[in-house]
């Protein structure tokens, strides 16, 4: 029991990912498809960033102003600021692929006059 | 595609709003080291003030304020500036991006010359996304069929 | 304090480039065409630099930023990397080389933007090589992926479907990739590849580090298209347009694989991945997977470009089987078919789009007597063909020889086999293709230009075109001839001393 409700966090993003991953095996829309892709790696960027948290720590900010440089800084009460960085930019390459995948289908949309992918597989055999 | 709805509570809030927005988006990139935010959270600010500007006019609006060429522009001199600077550090003796090199160019000491390079890579990479964001929902969002592509 | 700055100018230039291509391109159109040969031809003359002082003084590291590895990005560059690198960079020329006329003719109002993505993917490849930090790798890997989605939909009719497959497919493969350096990270807490393969040989008994191995194997291996995942491929690659054709589809899948080395050798150490963990078995079955399917397959085709994609599904077979069989003989063997596939591959693939630029068809049974209106560039298939059939003193031949050297060292007869049934398929494969174009078919209804062979005069690609195909054959009987040379200077020394 401690096995699910003490991770209770890393089966949330499990269930988030799986739920993407559904979409994207399962439903028969391709804008569905695309949605559960976001999804999934939405789900990716909240499990990395949430390995960073720590408890009773504050953002990795050094205050700036009078006398704020003098005092030591222990790092151990920062959140640990280089999975937020690095998911900075997970979340743009994920909006680039996106935004890409969305101009692909207005193509097929153009192309083929619906976006159901049995219809579209129907008419290009 | 967008539907014209002209609505003159939207439109003169809209016509207030922006420039407020635009230079929150700049305060944003300037102090992405000493609060949250940075170059692509600005970027993104920026461009959803165009957007803005999009979906309470015209797209026509939009596109005399910012039309694509001037966009294409802004998104190559963003990578420009953000890859110049790296060279800029190469060719005075250091390692790519390191920045401390530029206290020979700038009369600031070296902490100083790397909080000046981070903040000359935070401006590039805001214009090139606000160039990229403005890009993507005006094809997005007319379908592809807005004129004045590049010949 | 520097070292020299060549692993991080070889993939600026092209970036950088790709970024001036646009406001040039608005100025003065015809300039695109030159700075993009400027910027490759830079690109390649560094790379080659590189590949010289590797080869002289060893692995080169460059910090990025100045800041030292365990807190900087670092960029190494040792004697597979090197390699690699020059192949591809070298490769990448001279098909741009050749772009000038094909997309002339199959993209005329897009050339500008064209050249811009050309050279992002040309950048994301180079980064993806030069790199020596896990998510640096993603980002390049995510850079290369998104130009090449881009390139392949500006096609003919089936491109926006074909790459939207591609794009589903893609980001899952590099979405598990990021999972994997994810676990690494939470469990080291480094990303660099050197620190890992430090930090890692305590940990191997820990179930996050076998998870992460998993998901690095499983999104690889979609990125590589490895048998059961290499459906995109088929689709993509023949109806990108020809010029993407013959960029693409030498390099991104030789790419994956070299990533997939990179995990396997030098993240995880050799013991892990032949050991503790057998992951090279399951990559030796699906291997044997992948040639059968891919020779097999290549014979119902009647596409030429279809059937090439089939036949580099089998490339990728030969590569994976040497991976699989894990001794030093297969590894060398997989090695230089990583480099022999990237020419091979290009030398086909630039024969195809010569092919439809003349001719407009690329249908195998409409090919006939075409070695009368084109006989360099088919001069030069039939070296390709007879690589990628293997025969001496051709390139391909060598590497298989050395794969099959390795299954007899490691007694797996059915690899031995199955390397020399596909050899068989291969040569059945391209002699049917060859037969059309230079003998006399039976059917005389399949006839080419309506006429005899007499009707059909000499009308040969433009030299642009044929330029980058005669460097490329050359290149393939080169390899071949100086294949000795090559392992015992360079590929010897890729090899973990473990094996």
């Amino acid at each position: 029991m401690e096995f699910i409700v003490c991770k209770y966090n890393y089966w949330i993003y499990i269930v988030l990912m799986m739920i993407g991953f559904y979409a994207i095996i399962g439903k028969k829309n391709l804008v569905k498809k695309l949605v559960g892709m976001n999804i999934f790696q939405t789900a990716l960027i909240l499990y990395f960033v949430s390995t960073a948290a720590k408890k009773g720590a504050t953002i990795p900010i050094v205050s700036h102003g009078h006398g704020a440089t003098e005092h030591a800084i222990h790092a151990a009460q920062y959140v640990n600021p280089l999975p937020h960085v690095l998911m900075l930019t997970a979340i743009v390459v994920m909006v680039s692929t996106f935004g890409v995948a969305l101009a692909l289908i207005i193509m097929i949309y153009r192309r083929y006059k619906t976006l159901e992918e049995d219809e579209i597989l129907k008419a290009t055999k | 595609m967008i539907a014209q709805f002209e609505d003159v509570i939207i439109q003169t809030l809209c016509r207030l709003l922006i420039p407020f927005i635009q230079l929150f988006a700049l305060y944003v990139i300037a102090h992405g080291h000493h609060s949250p935010g940075g170059g692509f959270q600005g970027g993104c600010i920026l461009g959803a003030s165009f957007i803005l500007l999009c979906v309470a006019y015209d797209m026509e609006e939009a596109k005399r304020r910012m039309s694509e060429k001037l966009n294409v522009i802004f998104c190559c001199l963003g990578v420009i500036i953000f890859g110049g600077i790296g060279v800029v550090c190469l060719i005075l003796g250091a390692n790519y991006l390191d920045y401390g090199i530029l206290h020979k160019l700038l009369p600031v000491n070296i902490p100083e010359a790397r909080s000046l390079g981070i903040l000359g890579i935070e401006i590039g990479v805001g214009f090139t996304v606000m160039a990229a964001m403005i890009s993507i929902f005006l094809n997005l969002a007319s379908s592809g069929e807005h004129e004045e592509t590049l010949r | 304090m520097t070292s020299s700055p060549f692993p991080i100018l070889i993939v600026i230039v092209p970036l950088i480039s790709a970024f001036f291509i646009p406001i040039i391109g608005w100025w003065k159109r015809n300039l695109c065409y030159p700075l993009v040969i400027l910027s490759l031809f830079f690109c390649t003359l560094f790379s080659i630099l590189t590949l010289n002082a590797v080869i002289q003084n060893g692995t080169i590291h460059y910090y990025l930023g100045g800041w030292h590895p365990p807190w900087g990005i670092e960029y190494v560059v040792d004697h597979l990397n090197a390699f690699v690198l020059a192949i591809i960079s070298f490769t990448s020329f001279f098909v741009a080389i050749y772009s000038k006329k094909s997309v002339e003719q199959e993209l005329p109002d897009k050339i500008v933007f064209f050249y811009a993505v050309y050279l992002l993917l040309v950048t994301g490849l180079l980064g993806i090589i030069a790199t020596g930090d896990m998510f640096n790798l993603y980002v390049f890997l995510e850079i290369a992926s998104l130009a090449a989605y881009a390139l392949i939909a500006i096609g003919e009719d089936g491109a926006p479907l074909a790459s939207f497959r591609y794009v589903i497919m893609g980001t899952i493969g590099a979405c598990f990739y990021l999972l994997g350096v994810g676990y690494l990270y939470i469990v080291t807490g480094s990303l660099n590849m050197a620190d890992l393969s430090e930090l890692l040989p305590k940990l191997y008994h820990s179930k996050v580090v076998l998870v992460a191995f998993t998901f690095f194997m499983v999104g690889i291996a979609l990125k590589m298209a490895l048998f059961p995942l290499h459906t995109w491929l088929l689709d993509a690659y023949t109806y990108a347009p020809s010029t993407v054709s013959a960029l693409i589809a030498p390099t991104m899948t030789k790419v994956g694989a070299y990533v997939m080395i990179r995990v396997m050798f030098t993240v995880f150490k050799p013991d892990f991945s032949i050991s503790l963990f057998p992951i090279t078995s399951i990559l030796g079955w699906l291997a044997v997977a992948a040639i059968l399917f891919g020779s097999i397959m290549a014979l119902a085709q009647s596409d030429l470009k279809r059937m090439l994609c089939f036949v580099i599904v089998a490339e990728i077979g030969y590569i994976a089987i040497g991976v699989g069989i894990a001794n030093r003989m297969a590894l060398i063997g997989a090695i230089l078919h990583i480099v022999n596939d990237v020419f091979m591959m290009a030398c086909l693939f630039l024969v195809v789009g010569a092919i439809v630029y003349k001719t407009g068809t690329r249908n195998i049974y409409q090919l006939r007597y075409l070695h009368r209106k084109l006989p360099l560039t088919m001069a030069i298939f039939v070296i390709g063909a007879l690589s990628v059939v293997g025969i001496p003193p051709l390139c391909g031949f060598f590497s298989k020889w050395y794969l099959i050297l390795g299954a007899f060292e490691a007694g797996k007869w059915v690899f031995v086999a199955v390397l020399l049934v596909s050899s068989l398929l291969n040569a059945i494969l391209f002699f049917r293709v060859i037969e059309n174009i230079y003998l006399e078919p039976r059917e005389p209804s399949y006839a080419h230009d309506g006429g005899g062979p007499e009707a059909i005069s000499i009308d040969e690609a433009p030299l642009s075109m044929l330029i980058p195909m005669f460097v490329i054959g050359a290149g393939i009987i080169l390899l071949g001839v100086f294949s000795g040379k090559i392992i015992d200077v360079v590929i010897q020394h890729t090899i973990p001393p473990t094996i």
